[in-house]
């Protein structure tokens, strides 16, 4: 459809989001990223049933663990789109990234600590 | 099973503060199948610890590990080699496990991630419900397979109270009166003549009143 | 005759009988239970002193028992086994007959979870039906549940509650029969609202021949 999205927006395919699991949710925010938003088929068109049925349940207790932990369940959400619906997909982006502007970055970057060791490049590379 | 369930996150952290290693260890037993324990919830365990932990600048290292169970000391020997490193292990196996991972490991911190509930049964997914007190005195035979101790409110062995209203316990509306249970079962056994007679004062001596219990095997000791 | 109860030779004469109901006070002072009884002892033949009901804590029945006999009343002890086990039940109807205590009302009581201690552990050590049968096993055997002889056997005139109104309905009858069995010697009911259920009731308690076996006071309510 050629329409554009905003360029934070990294998309992660799964075959149907029943596949996205609760750890993953959390290992995503773990490693850095500010938001998340699940983009599921519409309740009743799921090709395997009840996929994204699932998928919101997880999506809810994930978010109880980020407010929880002090990340905050705002910063996932699941949106039901239909698959052709690119203009729904647009906005939901848009939406979500907005969102997360205000909220600003996730917490757990406030205290980056690199655990690269400071060490000549002779011993590193002999 | 022993059905369990997680303790709440702050819980946690209040008990590893100051730790800057541990090791979360899960169980493949109970606590798998009741998720609470199993390897996914040390993997949801450990991520939310380490992203609290992170937000306060006092990162926290930790490493995971699933043991078949933690109630056999066969399967607790696997830790031995690693355990030193770490300032403390949550243990989220049932507090048999917990319990027994302190034993085996006097010199360090062994934490509860979870809550031991119940023993009881997979009603349907994600519903687990009570149904045995490990009273040590099975009388199941007698109120057609249904514990009038676990399932009544009152544990009364000649139930049910004026307070069974519409099978319901008065207790908590969504509580089964256990005693139209046995009821109901009994009566489509046919067998309504065992509720005709009063069945004796209990002998609590095999439960935990008796104090703490031990069976031995003579037969299976090496 | 088995106590040296009023109520029970009223009872055992055929004459309508009437016994009315005190709840003791929230705190310590006797003059509550006194009033009370000044109050409405011309017009019955026995008061039931209430046994921490609802799980609500209040001046024992025991205490209050003995503050009405020095008034001359005839007291009812309510017991229910849900705050003292075996050991402490024989050791209080002991207590109970020394004071000259004669009518004793046999019941499970309600959870603690309806009342201002919810947290509190329960006993249920046994249930009413069992405490029946201790009264009885104390006052006709002279022994206690543990088999010992008594050193000075006490008279009581035992009762116990029937609920007409509870379920399963069928049931209520049945279980009223094993109370009789168990040696209760008068019942006292629940507030009756629902005539119909209670004809119903009285029906199948003829049927059993209990009206012949045991006296049964009709509860009424304004």
């Amino acid at each position: 459809m050629r329409l554009s999205y905003p360029t934070n927006v990294k998309i992660i395919r799964v075959p149907c989001t029943g596949k996205v699991d609760v750890l993953y949710l959390l290992k995503t925010f773990q490693s850095g990223a500010d938001g998340v938003f699940v983009a599921a088929c519409m309740e009743g068109d799921c090709h395997y049933l009840t996929g994204n049925l699932r998928a919101r349940k997880r999506v809810e207790y994930a978010k109880k663990i980020l407010d929880a932990v002090g990340i905050g369940g705002e910063r996932l959400e699941m949106y039901n789109m239909s698959a052709a619906d690119g203009p729904r997909f647009v906005k939901v982006a848009n939406e979500m990234t907005e969102r997360i502007k205000t909220l600003g970055p996730n917490p757990v970057k406030r205290f980056r600590v690199t655990n690269v060791q400071e060490k000549p490049c002779e011993e590193m590379c002999p | 099973m022993i059905i369990g369930s997680g303790k709440p996150i702050k819980d946690i952290l209040a008990m590893i503060e100051g730790c800057t290693k541990i090791l979360i260890i899960g169980c493949r037993g109970c606590v798998t199948v009741c998720s609470a324990g199993g390897e996914k919830e040390v993997g949801i365990l450990a991520s939310a610890l380490t992203m609290a932990r992170q937000q306060e600048g006092k990162p926290i290292e930790i490493k995971e590990m699933t043991l078949e169970r933690q109630c056999d000391p066969e399967y607790l020997e696997q830790i031995r080699g690693v355990v030193d490193e770490y300032g403390a292990v949550v243990s989220i196996a049932c507090g048999a496990g917990v319990q027994f991972v302190a034993e085996k490991y006097r010199k360090i911190p062994v934490f509860p991630g979870i809550n031991t509930n119940f023993i009881g049964v997979t009603e349907e997914q994600g519903v687990w419900t009570e149904r045995c007190q490990a009273c040590g005195d099975c009388k199941l035979h007698l109120t057609g397979g249904i514990c009038p101790i676990a399932r009544c409110s009152k544990s009364l062995l000649n139930g049910p109270c004026g307070g069974s209203a519409n099978g319901k316990c008065e207790v908590n509306p969504e509580v089964l009166c256990g005693w139209q249970l046995i009821y109901d079962r009994l009566k489509e056994l046919g067998r309504l003549d065992l509720l005709e007679v009063i069945i004796p004062i209990n002998d609590w001596s095999t439960s935990r009143d008796g104090g703490p219990r031990k069976i031995v095997r003579e037969d299976l000791k090496l | 005759m088995t106590s040296d109860s009023r109520l029970e030779k009223i009872l055992e004469r055929g004459e309508f009988t009437v016994t009315s109901e005190c709840g003791p006070p929230r705190g310590a002072d006797p003059e509550v239970i006194r009033k009370k009884g000044e109050l409405i002892k011309a017009a019955v033949d026995a008061i039931n002193i209430t046994d921490n009901q609802t799980s609500v804590v209040r001046m024992s029945s025991f205490s209050s028992c003995v503050i009405l006999k020095q008034l001359g009343i005839d007291p009812v002890l309510q017991m229910v086994t849900r705050d003292r086990n075996r050991i402490a039940l024989q050791s209080d109807l002991l207590g109970a007959s020394a004071l000259g205590i004669n009518n004793v009302l046999c019941l499970s009581g309600d959870h603690q979870k309806f009342g201002d201690h919810p947290t509190a552990k329960n006993v249920y050590d046994i249930d009413s039906i069992q405490l029946i049968q201790t009264v009885k096993r104390m006052r006709d055997e002279g022994k206690f549940l543990g088999g010992d002889e008594l050193k000075g056997v006490p008279r009581f005139f035992i009762g116990a509650s029937a609920n007409p109104f509870a379920d399963p309905f069928e049931f209520r009858v049945v279980r009223l029969a094993k109370k009789v069995a168990a040696g209760a010697q008068f019942i006292q009911t629940q507030c009756i609202f629902n005539l119909d259920r209670f004809r119903r009731w009285m029906e199948q308690v003829r049927d059993r021949g209990l009206h012949e076996k045991v006296h049964i006071l009709g509860g009424v309510t304004p």
